[in-house]
């Protein structure tokens, strides 16, 4: 089980000070709460795509690669890379080139993005949002799978011999997780290819997400990818600590009170019941933590939002201290005691790259020469079975 | 999904139908809630008649008002919203009465209609009535209550009840009344919800979840299906 931390990069106003962070600041702050969650001994960082204020993370790859360049252990990934709005092909190649800088240190999770205006500014429209989400992610799927390809698809120009570089980190792609809490296609898909199923697990009762990790699982078995469950399957989840439960609620409720999303809508002891917001002491989030499993089933990612509402840096340090030294341990030790022992163990670079070659040494692909015509061709690695075309001499 | 828990409403051998009352009126007693509750007791009456049971479900909606913030802001039900949900799901019939504020029902009214699941109320037969201090509102319910209920394509008897102060001691009220009493129980009868969600439930929209969280069936045949699991969408229309 890995546990980390995911942000929707939110730039928001302090409600206790009134001070707004500017973007400068909220960047360095995230950097910051990423070497953290690898530093308090936890496994992923995640971090949002929005393209309108008052978010600053439009280019997701960029930051995880400085992350991925000041730690060492800690697995980089996104909440979510917008599958619409995002040309497949330039995912294909900025996840390629991230991976091939993190050595392998990351993968991705999909998302359709749900602000209409944004569509748009890229030439896209929400009406057919799904429709564009799946077709884009068939593409990409070949794009990491096929040295070359031809496509033709409704939305994008066609591709013809298009190679997307660089080739994936050991020819393996990274790998993919596809977020969504009520669209069944998207469970579809994900269990189709054998990809893993993201469920938020926020601001919603966890009905709105049990029903499709359930029909995930029941399709991912369906297309043999392995028993329900071996399914790869992630939550998020929310919290706020504090050593005693009055604190805990006592310093959250300004920040619950005016944050984006719930804020000036039920009460926070209301919110904390219908969805999965804990506020309260570790115990507290150990125990309504260890519940996930009980309706989702054995899974492989937790990962926690902890940095939104217009939480100060310090704070979110402070929370981060209290999530790794007291909460993270214990649910290590608990949730390997109670899964399954036939549940997968979360993916990483590694275990994909042992899956593909076993004992074998992974490919690394080396180009042909140039030949002068910026154009790769059709046999574009020296280790395809093709003899390059070079022009006679 | 259709719900086949349900008893069928057989007119030979007597039926129980689930007559739910929604009454957006604040004070108690309200002139809006006494309109709904004269129209289910004469559904009840009418009902007997034509050798029915009536049980009858009240929700005020004035006890939804703590829980209305979170149900708009966030779409998050409470408790009781849950309950009101659940029982409108199982009606078999609706009595909706609302007072009139500033030319149109009331918010409340409006807000907990709106909040609801596109496809809860498909196909079931809805008495309307409205309540005001004078005439000059009584198109509302034909012009502006009646337009939503469209929308929620339920089944809104011919007959659109609204009183006035003066109406109050005119019997052509009670008679208006027992007219929409009449058209709810006939349309009951009719079994046309039921057959409606037997046969024809799927060419409406729904959502996953939808329809107060019972609409849980995924067509795996469709072509966002198809284009899922590695398909093409179909060939664009020419023209």
């Amino acid at each position: 089980m890995q546990f980390g931390i995911f942000s929707v990069s939110d730039i928001t106003r302090d409600p206790t000070t009134g001070v707004t962070p500017s973007e400068s600041e909220r960047i360095d702050a995230i950097v910051k709460i990423a070497q953290k969650t690898e530093e308090v001994g936890m496994d992923v960082f995640a971090i949002g795509e929005h393209h309108n204020p008052p978010f600053f993370s439009s280019s997701p790859t960029t930051l995880l690669a400085y992350i991925a360049a000041t730690t060492e252990r800690l697995l980089l990934t996104t909440s979510t890379t917008l599958i619409t709005t995002n040309d497949p092909v330039r995912i294909a190649e900025e996840y390629a080139m991230l991976q091939h800088l993190a050595k392998g240190r990351m993968d991705l999770m999909l998302g359709r993005g749900n602000t209409g205006p944004v569509y748009p500014w890229f030439g896209q429209d929400i009406r057919q949002s799904l429709p564009l989400a799946l077709e884009n992610y068939n593409l990409l799927h070949r794009l990491w799978r096929e040295d070359v390809v031809d496509w033709e698809g409704h939305f994008r120009t066609p591709l013809q011999g298009f190679t997307s570089t660089p080739r994936p980190l050991d020819d393996v792609p990274p790998f993919v997780w596809h977020g969504s809490i009520r669209t069944p296609e998207i469970a579809e898909q994900a269990a189709y290819y054998g990809d893993g199923f993201f469920a938020n697990n926020i601001f919603w009762p966890k009905e709105h997400y049990q029903r499709l990790i359930a029909f995930y699982r029941q399709r991912f078995e369906h297309y043999g990818h392995g028993s329900q469950k071996e399914a790869i399957v992630g939550l998020g989840g929310q919290a706020y600590i504090a050593k005693n439960s009055q604190d805990a609620k006592r310093e959250f409720r300004p920040y619950f009170n005016e944050a984006p999303v719930y804020g000036h809508g039920p009460s926070m002891e209301d919110f904390t019941e219908m969805t999965p917001l804990t506020v309260g002491s570790p115990q507290e989030v150990i125990d309504r933590t260890l519940e996930f499993r009980e309706w989702a089933g054995d899974y492989q990612r937790q990962l926690f939002l902890m940095d939104h509402a217009g939480l100060p840096l310090a704070t979110v340090l402070k929370q981060l201290d209290l999530l790794g030294e007291e909460v993270i341990p214990v649910l290590r030790k608990e949730t390997e005691a109670r899964r399954d022992p036939e549940t997968a163990p979360a993916p990483t670079h590694e275990r994909l790259v042992k899956a593909k070659y076993g004992e074998a040494a992974p490919r690394q692909v080396r180009p042909n020469a140039n030949r002068g015509d910026n154009v790769t061709g059709t046999s574009p690695y020296q280790d395809t079975e093709q003899e390059p075309a070079f022009p006679a001499l | 999904m259709t719900d086949a828990s349900r008893e069928p409403a057989s007119p030979d051998q007597g039926s129980t139908y689930r007559l739910v009352v929604v009454n957006a009126g604040i004070s108690d007693p309200s002139s809006t809630k006494l309109l709904a509750d004269r129209v289910a007791q004469r559904v009840g009456a009418v009902a007997g008649e034509h050798g029915h049971r009536v049980a009858v479900t009240v929700l005020d909606l004035r006890e939804l008002l703590p829980e209305m913030s979170q149900a708009v802001s966030s779409q998050l039900f409470g408790p009781k919203f849950t309950a009101a949900i659940e029982a409108l799901r199982q009606a078999d019939g609706i009595v909706a009465s609302a007072p009139v504020y500033k030319a149109g029902p009331s918010g409340l009214f409006d807000t907990f209609f709106q909040v609801l699941d596109n496809d809860l109320l498909i196909g079931k037969p809805v008495v309307l009535a409205a309540t005001a201090g004078t005439a000059r509102h009584a198109l509302v319910v034909d012009e502006q209550m009646r337009s939503m209920f469209a929308f929620l394509r339920t089944l809104v008897v011919p007959t659109s009840l609204f009183a006035s102060t003066e109406d109050w001691q005119d019997r052509s009220l009670g008679s208006r009344i027992d007219r929409a009493a009449l058209e709810l129980v006939l349309l009951m009868e009719s079994g046309f919800e039921k057959k409606l969600r037997g046969d024809g439930w799927s060419s409406y929209q729904h959502e996953f979840g939808s329809a107060g969280g019972t609409e849980l069936g995924i067509d795996l045949g469709s072509d966002l299906m198809k284009l899922a699991t590695g398909g093409a969408l179909p060939p664009r229309k020419k023209g």
